[in-house]
């Protein structure tokens, strides 16, 4: 079975440390910050301003001035900071973030991500989304390995407009967990009941898979 | 106005000088910490040709969006935008000219723009649609794309507190890209919620030292929000 986006963000915060300063992204992402395991402390960035980003307010504790970068309303964690645009991005493109977790359309074999821009499309912006590929070692790119149609998302070359070139080393996918090096795909897990073959064929790339494949653990 | 006392008492005087054609760059992520006032005065005044250098664009009624009905804004520079329909369109019709840029290049251009720093190496878009036309160099093995500062005719800054020598204190993520669009103005107007005397603020508590501001005004504000989110009390 595919991983629900629920398991999708489980399986992440599984990559989570104690003492890490992540930088989660909108959608399956923001998710993560559930799943924060019990006795460890994490605190998230959010690059409009905030290094430890809290639960969603309360009626009653709602405040115009205190957002997220998905510009929803939230509270800050005890011991929060708060800076200006430039510090922020500072942080994020002096790799100081430890871990940087974003979607994407495609990615492809050299470690390219095109996640910002659907030429013919409306033209929303790349965001921070091209500071902080560019700026962070450590990347989870979390995706569907393929389209509704069955067209594969992991690709030898991106075909959309790049968000980063040669910046993406992991990548999980409601299939599979994969790592990117030596210009090529590998499989170092597979959802639950999905089988070698099927993420073989739903990936365009070329895919290594070296002797059996664990299934992920939830 | 004498000495160092930037308070004016109108926004027709805040954003006097503001002419067809000029820059402005504009505070604010989202709706969060905009110069919301400022900006109205802007479409009242009906200045058009304007190049606009903020993160978003605002949305159909509010923030920056409320100078597209009118075709005030002939290009915008931002690095997520389109959270309206009035600025789609304009955008599909070519007649709302779209430069993107990532965020933390945009905060950099402006920071760069204030403190005379001409142009800024930055790996941020390398080998992206953004890096098109740029020089691009190596450092250690890594590759970079030369980004130009920006500077405005005018910069339009929303803060929370200042005193009357427009010394600055912005209040939680309000404060965004407000310090650095304050530098980076020829004419840098500020719109606050409270104006207190020099002296009683904090030296050590300042974000932006008035040597930045040229015009200060007390306002209100309707702080609209975006995406209210909440989660049950329980």
């Amino acid at each position: 079975m595919a991983l629900t986006r629920e398991q999708l963000a489980q399986r992440v915060a599984q990559e989570l440390q104690d003492g890490y300063y992540v930088n989660l992204g909108i959608g399956i992402p923001t998710l993560v910050a559930n799943y924060i395991p019990e006795g460890m402390e994490v605190m998230l960035q959010s690059e409009n301003g905030l290094l430890g980003m809290g639960q969603f307010p309360t009626e009653a504790e709602i405040d115009a001035d205190l957002i997220n970068a998905g510009k929803q309303t939230v509270t800050m964690a005890k011991g929060a900071s708060i800076f200006d645009s430039a510090e922020s991005f500072a942080m994020i493109r002096g790799g100081h973030v430890d871990l940087t977790v974003l979607g994407a359309f495609e990615v492809d074999v050299n470690g390219n991500i095109a996640s910002y821009m659907i030429p013919g499309k409306l033209i929303k912006g790349m965001g921070g989304a091209m500071d902080l590929v560019a700026g962070a070692d450590n990347i989870i790119v979390t995706m569907t390995h393929a389209s509704k149609h069955g067209v594969s998302k992991l690709l030898s070359n991106c075909t959309l407009p790049l968000t980063g070139k040669g910046c993406i080393k992991k990548v999980l996918t409601d299939l599979a967990f994969i790592e990117i090096k030596h210009g090529k795909f590998y499989l170092l897990e597979r959802a639950p009941g999905v089988s070698v073959d099927e993420i073989v064929k739903l990936t365009e790339g070329e895919l290594v898979v070296e002797g059996e494949t664990p299934e992920m653990k939830f | 106005m004498a000495g160092f006392d930037k308070v004016v008492s109108s926004y027709e005087e805040a954003m006097a000088g503001l002419e067809d054609n000029m820059t402005v760059i504009a505070g604010g992520f989202g709706l969060c910490g905009i110069p919301e006032n400022l900006i109205s005065e802007i479409k009242r005044k009906g200045t058009t040709g304007l190049t606009v250098v903020s993160n978003n664009c605002g949305v159909d009624d509010f923030g920056l969006g409320i100078l597209l009905p009118k075709r005030q804004i002939k290009k915008i520079i931002a690095s997520y935008v389109g959270e309206n329909a009035e600025f789609e369109r304009q955008m599909m019709n070519g007649e709302l000219e779209v430069e993107l840029t990532p965020q933390g290049t945009l905060a950099e251009k402006m920071r760069a723009g204030g403190a005379g720093i001409p142009a800024f190496f930055t790996a941020t878009g390398y080998g992206t649609p953004v890096a098109e036309g740029k020089e691009e160099r190596e450092f250690d093995g890594r590759h970079y794309i030369l980004e130009p500062a920006i500077k405005g005719d005018f910069a339009i800054v929303k803060a929370w507190k200042a005193d009357r020598y427009g010394n600055l204190v912005f209040r939680k993520t309000a404060r965004n890209f407000n310090p650095m669009a304050a530098t980076a103005g020829k004419i840098t107007v500020v719109e606050v919620e409270e104006i207190v005397e020099p002296g009683e603020l904090d030296p050590d508590q300042i974000h932006t030292p008035g040597i930045y501001v040229n015009r200060l005004i007390l306002g209100t504000f309707e702080k609209r929000i975006e995406q209210r989110t909440v989660r049950s009390d329980t």
